[in-house]
């Protein structure tokens, strides 16, 4: 779904996350400011095969669903993607929470680079712990934001994270969004090689390591329902993880302390344990 | 109203040839490439396919390297 000789960085895990746009039928995109914006080209070119609309921040899913109204309304049939960085779920994050409790009938993804990137890298919310961000040059001293347990906790119609790590996975996610109607979340965890400090050809090791590690959690829900998916389910396991250290080693990003990466740890078994109340269905859940 | 000229129209090399931006060129060893895919599942530009790279686009960006199972693939310096 995207031409090659586009402005993406080497190695930019959103030119690959776009690639597996192809996997999605009728793809409409709605995209906000950030380096998707740019990797889809300067006016009066496109990389995109695709349609997409260029729109404020704060509007994207509020676009998607008129987009996607208007196009039943027409009958025309489109799968209307919202087509976020972190940094536009950030600021429009009201819009997004609205959008998933009217249960729009749009595919909100979410390329998580984990900072504003197309700007030089700003801390979002989405940035961890300890990372170093221009706005925070120490690293940071907050926690991220973990979306995915706050869209579960709407109980949106179907949430799922994927990774360019495992594109398979990837796709497989896309593929079954694109067959799904109402409201559906992707949240793609994307290393970034110049905003996270690695050499290029790592994004996908970086991405791997993320999941082996614990720092990001494979999962579907639907129905109500989560479920674990195959390629990182054995982490779930914490004697089967690599250590949190080892996957923050693999970037020159992040200045954390030994108290600070004991936290990491913790944190990650709390959204393990978290996340395990999901896989109950909701009735039963006391 | 004519919305024409304000439609950006799709192409190849939006941004360029951006196989300029090389400082390092895959080179897959045929006699090693079992043509399994897996460098063209993971090529953010989408350049590589069946160990035919099109170097016009690719940035040289190594992770076909990395994801390469069969080592078949080398990056030299430009
Ligand atoms: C209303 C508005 N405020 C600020 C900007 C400047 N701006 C452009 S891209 C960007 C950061 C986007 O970050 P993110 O959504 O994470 O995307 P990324 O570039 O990291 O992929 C900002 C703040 C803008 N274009 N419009
Ligand atoms: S800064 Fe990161 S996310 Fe943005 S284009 Fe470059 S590699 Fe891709
Ligand atoms: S070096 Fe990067 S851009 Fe070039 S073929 Fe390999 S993965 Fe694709
Ligand atoms: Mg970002």
């Amino acid at each position: 779904m995207i031409y090659p000789g586009n402005a993406s960085c080497q190695g930019c895990p959103i030119s690959l996350a776009m690639r597996c746009l192809d996997e999605i039928e009728n793809p409409v995109v709605a995209m906000p400011a950030g380096c998707s914006t740019v990797i889809a080209g300067l006016h009066p070119h496109s990389a995109m095969k695709l349609a997409v609309v260029h729109v404020p921040f704060a509007s994207t899913p509020a676009v998607a669903c008129g987009l996607s109204e208007g196009y039943k309304k027409l009958g025309i049939k489109a799968n209307v993607i919202a087509w976020m960085g972190d940094g536009a779920l950030d600021i429009g994050f009201s819009a997004f929470s609205a959008s998933a409790m009217r249960n729009d009938d749009i595919i909100a993804i979410v390329v998580d680079n984990e900072a504003y990137m197309n700007t030089g890298n700003q801390a979002s919310l989405s940035t961890p712990l300890g990372a170093k961000t221009t706005t925070s040059p120490m690293g940071k001293r907050i926690a991220r934001r973990n979306v995915g347990l706050i869209t579960l906790a709407h109980h949106a119609n179907y949430v799922a994270t994927a990774t360019v790590g495992y594109i398979q996975d990837l796709r497989a996610k896309f593929r079954k969004a694109g067959k799904l109607e109402g409201f559906r979340f992707i949240h793609v965890h994307a290393p970034c090689p110049p905003g996270w400090k690695f050499p290029s050809e790592k994004t996908i090791e970086v991405a791997r390591k993320a999941v082996m590690s614990g720092a990001w959690v494979l999962y579907e829900y639907e129905k109500g329902i989560l479920e674990f998916s195959a390629v990182g389910k054995k982490f779930l396991e914490k004697k089967n993880r690599i250590p949190i250290a080892e996957y923050v080693r693999t970037q020159s990003r992040f200045a954390l302390s030994d108290e600070e990466i004991a936290r990491l740890e913790r944190e990650i078994d709390e959204e393990i344990e978290i996340l395990l109340r999901f896989k109950k269905p909701r009735d039963s859940n006391s | 109203m004519d919305l024409e000229p304000l439609i950006s129209k799709a192409k190849m090399a939006s941004a360029g040839k951006t196989g300029g931006w090389r400082n390092y060129r895959p080179v897959v060893d045929e006699e090693l490439c079992t043509t399994c895919g897996v460098c063209t599942e993971y090529c953010p530009e989408g350049v590589i396919v069946n160990g035919k790279i099109d170097y016009d686009f690719c940035k040289g960006c190594g992770i076909c390297k990395e994801v390469c199972k069969q080592e078949a693939i080398r990056m030299v310096l430009e």
